[in-house]
């Protein structure tokens, strides 16, 4: 049942999904996989801030309105994004970041 | 309530009434009309700048998430200078073929992350602060990809915005961690309700300061920064380095002074290691650049290690010279930025060796890059020495003697690159160098206005005074 969820149960998995977020923007090259890679870093950040709120500080809703905030901000994110890699995409027929970048050290 | 609401938040209402404006005129005005939307936005952003040196007491709005003070609308006041003279430098620069049709839109997105600035510094809660944040970073990466059929324009877009984005899921993981620990995201009940550091604390304290070193680029986070300057056209590149970099400045300085002082002993190590790993390195890299953006990157890399050490110094003397030291930083290297942007609209030259032989045909370019390179440097007369004088004395007043001294030797490093830029000028033979260069009013007004504060803010003690002055109030 879910009254047998503990805050640590919660926690595990945001942990979890917020460095598998962290280990797929370092390790992937395409750019729609690294942007996927993001949204999970926020929406672990999401699931911390309800399950905070649920379990520890349940006076008012302070979370719960900021994890709305988060959705909220991340979408218009990914707007700009997609719109940057469509713009990429057009020019160099390439969504992978090697062949997107020209400039090195 | 409605009207409290008006005066104290004029500078942000101000602000969006002006960008609206942009908006609706870019919207209906005719085709012919459309450069003079221009120039009613630069009349009306400078009203908005001098409206805010009247004094003004502040207050608080929302339950506590908006508040501002005297201090607050000083750092707000610095950034509109700066971004007064961006407005006038990006003149030239808009009226270039493939820029102009699109030119109001640079305003409108150009005032906005300004505004998302504005609420960031005045926030008085989490949820503000990072609402302020996104809005500031989030049309910068437009502002990177505005050059869009260059292809490192896009490049230096896609790379600004994904880097954002992780350094914002960095800091929010810590945020959501300061708020199990304290049950809070507003500052006033948050320095009230923790007073003890604990390992939780330290862990959301790392997160945050990490999130926000991405967007200051200190130095294990800065490997965005080159390549985001030097890809993006020469006018957004000049407001990163400045605009963005100062406020971002200025919030680190209001979170740590304001809302974990009580944690000093954790986030004092964690400023002093990245001020030294900062100037060290930004300093050994800028010495290899060949192209002009990336040096002033890696220099300003190095400058945001020296506003660290501003941040050591934990009563008003501190925050008092970090606002100093970001407004002489922005008048010399938005004078470093103009004469570079008034080369690379004329001739699109952005190396250092096309600088060569500079001084035989544009002597006065020469002379303002010199002057803004040695305020940058801080050498004796001119407004960067005081700047970085004062630095070193809230440190050194803190107690870091051998953090002074590493900071010295830093700006020796520092004048010998700024030194090579001057010698390719002035010094280096080049039988066929730039043709003499006549820029618009706009760039000369500009570099006029830089030139005359390198000079005057520093020799004129009342500059330094009057900020004291407002920041001791607080």
């Amino acid at each position: 049942m879910w009254q047998d969820i503990s805050l640590q149960d919660v926690l595990i998995v945001s942990t979890l999904m917020f460095f598998s977020g962290v280990y797929g923007f370092l390790t992937r090259r395409n750019l729609i996989t690294m942007l996927m890679s993001v949204e999970l870093m926020l929406n672990a950040v999401n699931i911390n801030f309800v399950a905070f709120n649920y379990f520890l500080h349940p006076e008012n809703m302070q979370g719960m309105f900021f994890a709305l905030f988060v959705v909220v901000i991340a979408a218009a994110e990914a707007s700009v994004a997609i719109a940057i890699i469509i713009g990429i995409y057009r020019r160099f027929k390439s969504i992978n970041i090697e062949d997107v970048s020209k400039m090195k050290f | 309530m409605t009207y409290s609401l008006l005066s104290i938040m004029r500078q942000e209402l101000g602000l969006i009434v002006i960008t609206l404006l942009v908006l609706f005129l870019d919207l209906f005005v005719r085709e012919t009309n459309k450069q003079k939307v221009y120039i009613i936005t630069l009349i009306l952003f400078g009203i908005h700048t001098l409206a805010g040196f009247f004094p003004f007491e502040g207050g608080t709005l929302f339950g506590g998430m908006f508040h501002t003070t005297p201090m607050h609308i000083l750092m707000k006041n610095v950034l509109n200078i700066g971004v007064f003279l961006v407005l006038l430098m990006s003149a030239s620069w808009l009226i270039m073929p493939r820029i102009s049709d699109k030119r109001n839109e640079f305003l409108m997105i150009l005032l906005t992350t300004l505004s998302g600035m504005y609420f960031m510094i005045s926030a008085g809660d989490f949820l503000m602060f990072y609402i302020g944040l996104e809005i500031a970073s989030i049309p910068m990466a437009v502002l990177a990809a505005f050059e869009k059929f260059k292809s490192r324009s896009e490049e230096a877009g896609i790379k600004f915005l994904l880097n954002s984005a992780l350094s914002t899921g960095f800091l929010l993981f810590g945020l959501s961690l300061f708020y199990a620990a304290g049950g809070t995201l507003y500052f006033d009940d948050f320095s009230h309700s923790i007073s003890q550091p604990s390992p939780l604390v330290a862990l959301a304290l790392t997160f945050l300061l990490s999130g926000l070193a991405f967007k200051l680029s200190l130095v294990p986070f800065h490997f965005w920064t080159a390549d985001v300057y030097e890809g993006s056209p020469m006018v957004v590149t000049s407001y990163f380095s400045v605009i963005s970099k100062g406020s971002v400045a200025f919030v680190l300085g209001i979170l740590l002074f304001k809302v974990f002082p009580a944690f000093i002993g954790l986030w004092q190590f964690v400023i002093y290691a990245l001020a030294i790993a900062t100037m060290l390195i930004g300093n050994l890299f800028a010495l290899r650049q060949k192209n002009i953006k990336r040096f002033l990157a890696f220099s300003s890399i190095a400058q945001a290690g020296f506003i660290l050490l501003g941040l050591l110094q934990t009563d008003t003397f501190g925050i008092t010279v970090i606002i100093y030291f970001v407004l002489i930083y922005i008048l010399s290297n938005l004078a470093a930025f103009g004469v570079a942007q008034a080369i690379s609209v004329a001739t699109g030259k952005e190396n250092i060796e096309d600088y060569n032989g500079l001084y035989k045909t544009n002597p006065s370019l020469s002379l303002i890059m010199m002057l803004a390179l040695f305020s940058l440097s801080g050498i004796p007369p001119v407004a960067g020495f005081f700047s970085k004088f004062f630095l070193f004395t809230a440190a050194a007043k803190a107690g870091y003697y051998r953090l002074v001294f590493i900071a010295v030797v830093n700006t020796t490093i520092a004048l010998y690159y700024y030194l090579l830029v001057v010698k390719a000028m002035f010094i280096n033979p080049n039988p066929n160098p730039l043709p003499p260069i006549r820029s618009d009013n706009y760039l000369r007004s500009a570099l006029f206005i830089t030139v005359v504060g390198i000079f005057l803010a520093g020799i004129l003690s009342p500059v330094f005074e009057y900020m004291q002055a407002i920041v001791d109030k607080f």
